[in-house]
C-alpha cells in the first residue's frame, strides 16, 4: 500500500480539503477584523467578541441551549444504551421491528420531523417551549447513541461478564461492576455526540419553539437574516469552538480501548 | 431489600423476553409516541380540509394531492430531485477520489479521516453563513477576484442555483467520502497485488479490481448524500431565492406563512415516501452485493 499517489489525485484531494475547511477557517479568521463593513483585513481586534456579552439575546439563547442540550443528551443517552443493551445482548420477539423503527429518525429530512411534532403538540396541547424542544432532541438523538453505544457492545468481550457471573455475582452486580465500566467510553462519546447534535440543531428546534424560547443557533439564524455583520463570525467562532473540542473528545473516548 | 432484588432477578431469569424489554421498552416508548405517532397523525392531516386558522377540519378528502399536481408544485418537486441527483454526482466525483486516498495515506489516515468527519458534526447553519460571507456580492471571492483583475464587476453567486449546489456539496460531501473509505479500508490488497503479478497495469487494476469492489461503499454514500438533499431546508432558504425552492422550502412555507397544514403535511408525506424509496432501493442493491461478489 505504500504506493505514491499520482500527483494529479494529490491536488485534487488537496483542493477537496480546501473546499471543506477554507471557509470556516476564513470565518473565524474575520471574526478578528477590525473593520465592520468590508472583508479587508484592517488590523486584529475582539470587539466583536465584546459586543457578543452586550447582547441580551445571545446570553439567553446559550442559556436555552445549555439547558436543552444537557437535558436531552442525558435522556437520550440513558434510553439509547438501555436499547443498545437489550438488542446486542438479547433475543426477542419485534426486535427487526425494533431495528426498523430505530432507522426512522435517521432518515427522517428533518423539517418532517419537526412539522409532524409540531402538529402532534398542538394537537395534544403542549405549549412550545423548552420541554417541547428537549423532547424533539431526544427523539432524533436516541437513534445515534444506539448506534454508537452498539458499535461498542460488539467489540467487547463478553468473556469477563461470564467470568462475574461464574464468580457468584448476581446480574445487578455484574451490569454495574462490569459492563458499565467497559462500556463507559462508548457511552460518553455517545453523550457528546447528543449533545453536540441538540446543540448545533437549528431546523428541527425552530418548529417546535415558542416565544422566548430561543436556542443559540435560532439567534444566529435571525442575526444572518437580519444583517451580515462580524457579530456573526464571533459567534459562530465560539460555536465551533466548542461544538469541535466535543467532536474531538467524542472521536478520542470512541478509540479507547476498554480499562481493565 | 435484597430479598426483593433476588426474586426480581428470579423472575426475570425466567423470562429473557421481558428481561429484554426491561431494557428496550422506554426507549422504544418514547420513539413511538414522540416520532412515529406525530408521522402518523401529520399523514391523517393530509387528507383532510383546511381549517380556517391553521389546523384541520374534520372529513377525509385528497385535495391536499390533487392541488400539488399541478405545474407550479412538480416544478418544484422535479427540482428537487434534480438538484439531489446533481449533487449527488458532484460529490461521487469529489468524494471517490478522496475517499481512495485516505485509504491509502498510512499513518497519515487518523488525521484526514477526522478532517472528513468534523465537518459532518460542525453546525450546518455555520458552515452555511460561512457559505453567505464568501459568496454574497461583497464577499470574500468578489473582493480577491476584483483584486486580482479577474472580474471588473462583482459576479452574483448569491441566492442562484449555483450557490445552493455549492451549499449542497459542502455540507454533504462527508456523508460521501466515509462509507466509499470504509469500503476500500476493507479492500483486500492481495488481490491487487495478484492483479499486477498477472500483469494488470494500475489503470486496469483499478477499473477491474478496486472500483467493482467499492461500490458498496459507491451505492451507501449516494444513498447518504441524496436522501438528506431531498430533504434539504437550510441551504436552500439562506442560500437560494425562491426561483431554488425545493420541498423542504414549500412544506415550511405551508406551515409558517400559508397555514394551509393539510397541503403542507401532503407535500411532506410527498417527500417522506420519496426518502423511503430511496432506502429501500439501497436496501436491496445492498443485500444483493455480497451475493455478487461470490
Amino acid at each position: 500500500m505504500g504506493r505514491s499517489l499520482p500527483r494529479w489525485l494529490v491536488a485534487l484531494v488537496a483542493a477537496v480539503y480546501a473546499f471543506l475547511h477554507l471557509p470556516i477557517l476564513v470565518l473565524v479568521a474575520f471574526s478578528f477584523n477590525a473593520s465592520k463593513f468590508s472583508v479587508e483585513w484592517t488590523g486584529f481586534s475582539l470587539e466583536w467578541y465584546r459586543r457578543l456579552l452586550e447582547r441580551d439575546d445571545i446570553l439567553r439563547g446559550l442559556r436555552a441551549s445549555l439547558v436543552v442540550g444537557l437535558l436531552a443528551t442525558v435522556i437520550a443517552t440513558l434510553l439509547g444504551t438501555l436499547l443498545a443493551l437489550g438488542l446486542a445482548r438479547h433475543r426477542f420477539r419485534g426486535r427487526r421491528a425494533l431495528e426498523a423503527l430505530l432507522y426512522v429518525p435517521i432518515v427522517t429530512p428533518e423539517i418532517v420531523a419537526g412539522i409532524s411534532l409540531l402538529i402532534f403538540y398542538v394537537l395534544i396541547g403542549l405549549p412550545l417551549g423548552l420541554a417541547t424542544i428537549t423532547i424533539a432532541h431526544v427523539a432524533f438523538c436516541i437513534s445515534f447513541v444506539v448506534v454508537v453505544v452498539l458499535a461498542r457492545l460488539e467489540g467487547m468481550d463478553e468473556s469477563l461478564e461470564e467470568a462475574a457471573l461464574i464468580l457468584g455475582a448476581d446480574e445487578i452486580t455484574t451490569f454495574w461492576r462490569v459492563t458499565v465500566p467497559q462500556l463507559w467510553p462508548g457511552i460518553l462519546s455517545a453523550a457528546l455526540l447528543a449533545f453536540t447534535m441538540s446543540f448545533d440543531d437549528f431546523v428541527i428546534t425552530s418548529l417546535v419553539a415558542g416565544p422566548g424560547s430561543s436556542t443559540l443557533p435560532l439567534v444566529v439564524y435571525s442575526m444572518v437574516r437580519r444583517n451580515i455583520e462580524p457579530s456573526i463570525n464571533a459567534i459562530s467562532t465560539l460555536i465551533l469552538l466548542v461544538t469541535t473540542l466535543l467532536i474531538y473528545l467524542a472521536d478520542r473516548y470512541g478509540r479507547q480501548r476498554a480499562r481493565s | 431489600m435484597p430479598l426483593a432484588r433476588q426474586r426480581l432477578l428470579a423472575w426475570l431469569r425466567r423470562r429473557p423476553e421481558a428481561r429484554a424489554w426491561s431494557l428496550v421498552g422506554p426507549g422504544v416508548l418514547f420513539l413511538v409516541v414522540f416520532f412515529l405517532l406525530p408521522l402518523l397523525i401529520m399523514a391523517a392531516y393530509s387528507v383532510m380540509s383546511r381549517g380556517e386558522y391553521g389546523g384541520v377540519e374534520r372529513g377525509l378528502t385528497l385535495e391536499s394531492y390533487r392541488r400539488f399536481f399541478v405545474p407550479i408544485y412538480l416544478t418544484i418537486l422535479g427540482r428537487t430531485f434534480g438538484v439531489s441527483l446533481v449533487c449527488t454526482a458532484i460529490c461521487l466525483v469529489l468524494g471517490y477520489p478522496v475517499a481512495y486516498a485516505i485509504a491509502r495515506s498510512g499513518r497519515w489516515k487518523n488525521p484526514l479521516l477526522f478532517l472528513v468527519v468534523l465537518p459532518f458534526w460542525t453546525s450546518f447553519l455555520v458552515r452555511t453563513f460561512a457559505m453567505i460571507f464568501l459568496l454574497r456580492d461583497t464577499g470574500l471571492v468578489n473582493t480577491w477576484l476584483l483584486r486580482l483583475g479577474v472580474i471588473r464587476e462583482p459576479l452574483t453567486m448569491l441566492y442562484t442555483p449555483f450557490s445552493v449546489m455549492v451549499g449542497l456539496v459542502y455540507g454533504y460531501l462527508p456523508f460521501m467520502i466515509l462509507p466509499i473509505y470504509a469500503s476500500l479500508e476493507k479492500l483486500d490488497g492481495s488481490l491487487l497485488e495478484a492483479a499486477e503479478v498477472l500483469g494488470a497495469r494500475p489503470a486496469a487494476r483499478f477499473r477491474q479490481v478496486t472500483l467493482p469492489l467499492s461500490l458498496p461503499g459507491v451505492v451507501a454514500g449516494s444513498l447518504l448524500v441524496f436522501i438528506p438533499a431531498l430533504g434539504s431546508f437550510l441551504t436552500t432558504d439562506l442560500l437560494g431565492g425562491a426561483k431554488e425552492m425545493m420541498i423542504g422550502n414549500l412544506v415550511q412555507n405551508q406551515f409558517a406563512a400559508a397555514r394551509n397544514w393539510p397541503f403542507g403535511s401532503a407535500a411532506s408525506f410527498i417527500l417522506m415516501v420519496l426518502v423511503l424509496a430511496a432506502v429501500l432501493v439501497y436496501l436491496r442493491i445492498r443485500d444483493r452485493r455480497p451475493m455478487a461478489a461470490a
